[in-house]
C-alpha cells in the first residue's frame, strides 16, 4: 500500500507553548486513522500541519508527494489533493449549497459548469442532501451544515479527507447523522484523518487509533486498543472520556 | 433696491442644491474607487503596500478637507495647473472620501471570519478568488450600512467648495442673502434642502442596519 501521508519528527510550537514535540505517523492509501486526545494534546494541531494551515517548525511532512514543509511548496496543488472539514463547517453564507459546492471544482479546478454540477449532484446524493441544494446555510440544521461542507470538500475529488472535530458543535442525534456519512465514506475506500472525540466511532470505523498526548503519539494500535489501553495516561483519558 | 424672496431665488437654490448634488457624486464615485482601491492595499499580503496605504489613510485623516480644498484649488493653480472650482473641489473631496472610505471598508472586509478565507483557502482558490469570491460578496453585505451612512458626511461636507468659491447649495445661500439680506429665511431654505437630501441618506442607512441584523446567520464557532 502506497503512503498517503507522513510525518515526521514534526514539531511546532507557538510562542513559548511547544505544542507538538516529534510527531510521526503515516496513512496508507484507503486507510482511516482517528486521532484522540485530550484538549491541548496537539491532535487538532498536528491535522492542520498536514493540510498546511500551520507551518511546522521542524520535522518533515508529505502529503500525496508534496513536500509541506517545503517553503516552496504548491498549495493549491495540495489542497486539491486534500479535502478539509472543520468543527464550525465554516459554508459561505452567502451562497446557496449548491454554489458552495460548485464554487471550487469550477474556480479551482476549471470544470465546465455541468461538469461541477453533475459533480455536485452526486455529492449531495452521498450525504442525502439531494433536496437542498438551492437552500442557504443558515436555513440548514448544524448537522445538515456539516455533511454539505463534507459535500463540499468531496466535490474536489481529494486522495485524502481530514476531519477536525466535526462532531463536536452538534447534538448526539446530528452527531450520529453526520458520523453516518463518515463511516459510508470510509466504506468507500477513501483515506481518512479524523481528530475526534468520539471514542465508540473511531473504535468502530478507524483502522488505526493514535492517542496523542503532551504533543506526542503517546500510543497506537487498532480500535482494539480503545478496550485494553497500554499506557496509563491512556487509560486514565478513556476511563474520563467514556 | 431690496427685493423680498421670490421664484428666482428659489430657482438659484434649487440650482445650488443640483450642483452639490453633482459634487456629492463626483465625491462617491471618485472616492468610492480609490477608497476600494486603499481598503485593498490595507489588507495586502505586501507589507510595503499596507504601509504606504496606511500612510495615506492617516495623512489625509490628519489634514481638514478645508486644507484640502485650499490646497488643490489655490495650489494647484499656483503650481501651473489652473483648475475649475468643480474640478478642484472634486479632487480634494475625491481624496477625502477615499481615505474614509477605504478604512471603512477595509474594517468590513476584516469583519468577515478568518474561517471563510480558511476555509476558501482549503478549498484551493488562489487569494484574488478567495477575496472575489468569498470575502468581498460577505464584506459588502457589511458595508452597506457604514458607507450608505457616510454618504450623508459627503454631502454634508460639499459644503466647504462654496469656500473656493463653488456655487453650490451653501454658497448659492450667501449669494441669495448678500442680495436680499434675510439670513434667517435664507439659511432655513437652505438646511431644508440639505436636509431633503440627507434624509433620505440617514433612514436608509438605519433600515439597512436593521435588515442586516435580521438576515444575520447563526453565529459560527470561532
Amino acid at each position: 500500500m502506497s503512503t498517503v501521508v507522513e510525518l515526521r519528527d514534526v514539531h511546532k510550537r507557538f510562542g513559548a507553548n511547544s505544542v507538538l514535540k516529534g510527531v510521526s505517523f503515516e496513512v496508507s492509501k484507503g486507510q482511516v486513522i482517528a486521532i484522540i486526545g485530550r484538549s491541548g494534546s496537539g491532535k487538532s494541531t498536528a491535522l492542520r500541519c498536514i493540510d498546511r494551515l500551520e507551518i511546522v517548525d521542524r520535522g518533515e511532512i508529505i502529503v500525496c508527494g508534496h513536500r509541506v514543509h517545503s517553503p516552496d511548496i504548491n498549495l493549491r496543488k495540495l489542497r486539491t489533493d486534500v479535502g478539509i472539514v472543520f468543527q464550525s463547517y465554516n459554508l459561505f453564507p452567502h451562497l446557496t449549497v449548491e454554489q458552495n459546492i460548485m464554487l471550487a471544482p469550477c474556480a479551482a479546478k476549471r470544470l465546465s459548469k455541468a461538469d461541477a454540477k453533475a459533480i455536485c449532484e452526486r455529492v449531495l446524493r452521498q450525504v442525502g442532501l439531494a433536496e437542498k441544494s438551492q437552500a442557504y446555510p443558515e436555513q440548514l440544521s448544524g448537522g445538515q451544515q456539516q455533511r454539505v461542507a463534507i459535500a463540499r470538500s468531496l466535490a474536489m475529488e481529494p486522495q485524502v479527507m481530514l476531519f477536525d472535530e466535526v462532531t463536536s458543535a452538534l447534538d448526539p442525534q446530528l452527531t450520529g447523522e453526520v458520523l453516518k456519512v463518515i463511516e459510508e465514506l470510509a466504506a468507500t475506500g477513501m483515506t481518512m484523518v479524523l481528530v475526534t472525540h468520539e471514542m465508540a466511532f473511531a473504535a468502530k470505523v478507524a483502522d488505526v487509533v493514535i492517542f496523542m498526548h503532551e504533543g506526542r503519539v503517546w500510543e497506537t494500535g487498532s480500535g482494539a486498543m480503545l478496550t485494553n489501553p497500554q499506557t496509563t495516561e491512556l487509560q486514565f483519558f478513556i476511563g474520563h472520556a467514556l | 433696491m431690496q427685493t423680498s424672496f421670490n421664484i428666482h431665488h428659489l430657482y438659484f437654490l434649487l440650482n445650488g442644491m443640483a450642483w452639490t448634488l453633482a459634487l456629492s457624486l463626483i465625491a462617491f464615485i471618485g472616492g468610492g474607487i480609490a477608497g476600494f482601491a486603499v481598503a485593498l492595499c490595507r489588507v495586502s499580503p505586501v507589507a510595503a503596500v499596507r504601509w504606504s496605504a496606511t500612510a495615506y489613510v492617516q495623512l489625509v485623516q490628519g489634514i481638514p478637507l478645508l486644507i484640502l480644498m485650499f490646497m488643490t484649488y489655490f495650489g494647484l493653480s499656483i503650481a501651473g495647473w489652473t483648475l475649475s472650482a468643480l474640478v478642484a473641489a472634486g479632487i480634494a473631496m475625491t481624496i477625502y472620501v477615499s481615505a474614509y472610505l477605504g478604512e471603512i471598508w477595509r474594517g468590513c472586509i476584516e469583519a468577515v471570519a478568518r474561517t471563510q478565507w480558511e476555509a476558501a483557502e482549503c478549498l484551493a482558490l488562489s487569494r484574488t478568488q478567495r477575496m472575489r469570491l468569498v470575502i468581498l460578496p460577505q464584506a459588502l453585505r457589511i458595508a452597506t450600512p457604514p458607507t450608505v451612512g457616510f454618504m450623508v458626511q459627503i454631502v454634508k461636507n460639499t459644503s466647504l467648495a462654496s469656500i473656493v468659491g463653488f456655487v453650490e447649495l451653501a454658497r448659492a445661500g450667501q449669494v441669495v442673502n448678500n442680495s436680499i439680506f434675510q439670513p434667517f429665511l435664507v439659511y432655513i431654505i437652505v438646511a431644508t434642502f440639505y436636509f431633503a437630501l440627507c434624509y433620505p441618506l440617514s433612514a436608509w442607512s438605519t433600515r439597512l442596519e436593521r435588515r442586516l441584523q435580521v438576515g444575520q446567520p447563526a453565529p459560527l464557532f470561532a
